[in-house]
């Protein structure tokens, strides 16, 4: 049985471990610092860790991260159970939506560098914009897809509406609104990244935009494994929340 | 327990001046083939769907009042159980909006449960349930808050006979011991044999006939 185990786990990540495998090959062959090998990148996430730089900056790009992602998927929760609510909100807010939601978050950044300055404002917004408009959207289609027959069944039994919104419309939306959220989990981290390489002093992307001025391609891959383990892990997170929320009846 | 009346209940796409009453603790079929009007009229008197003309429970004009003020319960066709809420739950789910206490609330949903022979369903999840299953979860979450009205929407009309016909017996068992008006639309004659006190012909909007079943089937 556990052998069986080990044998599936290897199989299954074979691609992984030859990649890795690769990498270390071209690392030691090639000997230049431009390539270090996958133990070299290994050991010098170790002096970082140990020196304290990793969590330095890995915690003000969580608590970027955090924040802006927090208010965003909130703030687009709220405003796609109004427009799912009201049919006057919706008409009016939608086209807006629509219009705004293929802008890639980065096309903001110009514009809010301008408005808000180079401050920690300033990524905690591209998130919040990075978050917002799926969110809001994945709630409106969540809402708009529950059969009015639940609606009226609530109604029936005498349910209000701010009751039948809490009881039966939010649960019965939970799987489009985790959708917005997860799909944004993973793009919240692209965007602090590529925000703290342009105009901030602190965080991965900053300390990854200081490797890469001091050639140190090593610290560069250091961030870059950051970035894919916390995108990959918040995603897993909402995933793994959305499972607890709607096991027993999806 | 409400005698309705429809006085010249119109709908623009739908339904021409219908005129009926029914009584106190009745159990009023209305038959009619797809499109007739049956499903409009339940949803005027569930207050889904607005119309002309004047709607009295008790005489007392229905018009203006909003659905949840209308002490009625309302099972579509394809019953609707709450997907996210477990037998238990979705039974309990009126008695909870009324805000019964916990003790009475397990009290009355176990009663409604014994009654249907559905103890063993209290925390299956819809998914789990088959049909017949559906079906009693559907009538027990809604008559277990007394409604005064009870509107069904041929809701046995997915099953096979079997079961329909064990479900058609413990419904009229139900409706007599809770002297329950109800009104209940189908497309299937034995569903007008077997339940009516009355049976209401529909077709086209209009009523073609309106009498027992005995009056009804003899011609």
């Amino acid at each position: 049985m556990f052998k069986k185990y080990i044998l599936n786990f290897l199989l299954l990540n074979s691609p992984i471990f030859l990649f890795l495998i690769i990498w270390e090959l071209a690392g030691r062959i090639a000997q230049t610092p431009l390539l270090p090998s996958f133990s070299t990148v290994i050991i010098e996430f170790y002096h970082l860790l140990y020196s304290g730089i990793i969590v330095e900056n890995l915690s003000h790009s969580f608590v970027r991260v955090a924040i802006g992602y927090l208010l965003g998927g909130l703030l687009g929760i709220v405003v796609g159970i109004l427009m799912g609510m009201n049919v006057m909100i919706e008409r009016s807010l939608k086209p807006l939506i629509s219009l705004l939601l293929p802008i890639p978050t980065l096309g903001w950044l110009p514009l809010m560098m301008l408005w808000i300055g180079i401050n920690e404002a300033l990524p905690i917004t591209l998130i919040f914009i990075c978050a917002f408009f799926p969110v809001a959207y994945a709630t409106l289609l969540g809402i708009k897809e529950i059969p009015y027959e639940y609606i009226n069944t609530a109604k029936s039994l005498g349910a209000s509406s701010w009751y039948i919104l809490i009881r039966v419309i939010l649960p019965l939306a939970s799987p489009s609104i985790f959708t917005g959220l997860r799909l944004e989990a993973g793009m919240v981290w692209k965007t602090v990244l590529a925000s703290e390489m342009f105009a901030i002093p602190t965080g991965i992307g900053s300390m990854m935009i200081q490797a890469e001025s001091l050639i140190r391609v090593d610290i560069i891959m250091v961030s870059l494994m950051l970035l894919a383990f916390m995108s990959f892990s918040f995603e897993k997170s909402i995933y793994w929340l959305e499972h607890y929320a709607t096991k027993n009846w999806r | 327990m409400a005698t309705i009346r429809m006085q010249n209940i119109s709908t623009s796409y739908c339904l021409k001046d219908i005129n009926l009453t029914i009584h106190d603790g009745e159990f009023m079929v209305i038959l009619g083939h797809s499109g007739a009007g049956k499903s409009t009229l339940l949803n005027i008197l569930a207050g889904f769907v607005g119309h002309s003309g004047d709607l009295y429970f008790d005489e007392k004009r229905m018009n203006q009042i909003v659905t949840q003020k209308r002490e009625i319960s309302y099972l579509h066709q394809a019953i609707h159980l709450f997907p996210h809420l477990d037998v238990f739950d979705n039974i309990a789910f009126g008695l909870r909006v009324k805000g019964m206490s916990k003790g009475s609330l397990e009290k009355k949903v176990s009663e409604i449960m014994e009654t249907l022979h559905i103890s063993h369903l209290k925390s299956r999840y819809p998914k789990n349930l088959s049909g017949g299953e559906k079906q009693r979860v559907g009538i027990a979450r809604a008559i277990v808050t007394k409604p005064k009205i009870l509107l069904l929407d041929e809701p046995l009309s997915s099953l096979d006979e079997a079961t329909a016909q064990e479900i058609r017996t413990e419904l009229k068992i139900l409706q007599e011991k809770l002297h329950l008006s109800v009104i209940y639309v189908t497309h299937t004659i034995i569903d007008a044999k077997v339940l009516a006190h009355r049976v209401v012909g529909l077709n086209r909007g209009f009523i073609e006939y309106i009498g027992t079943p005995q009056e009804i089937f003899k011609n």
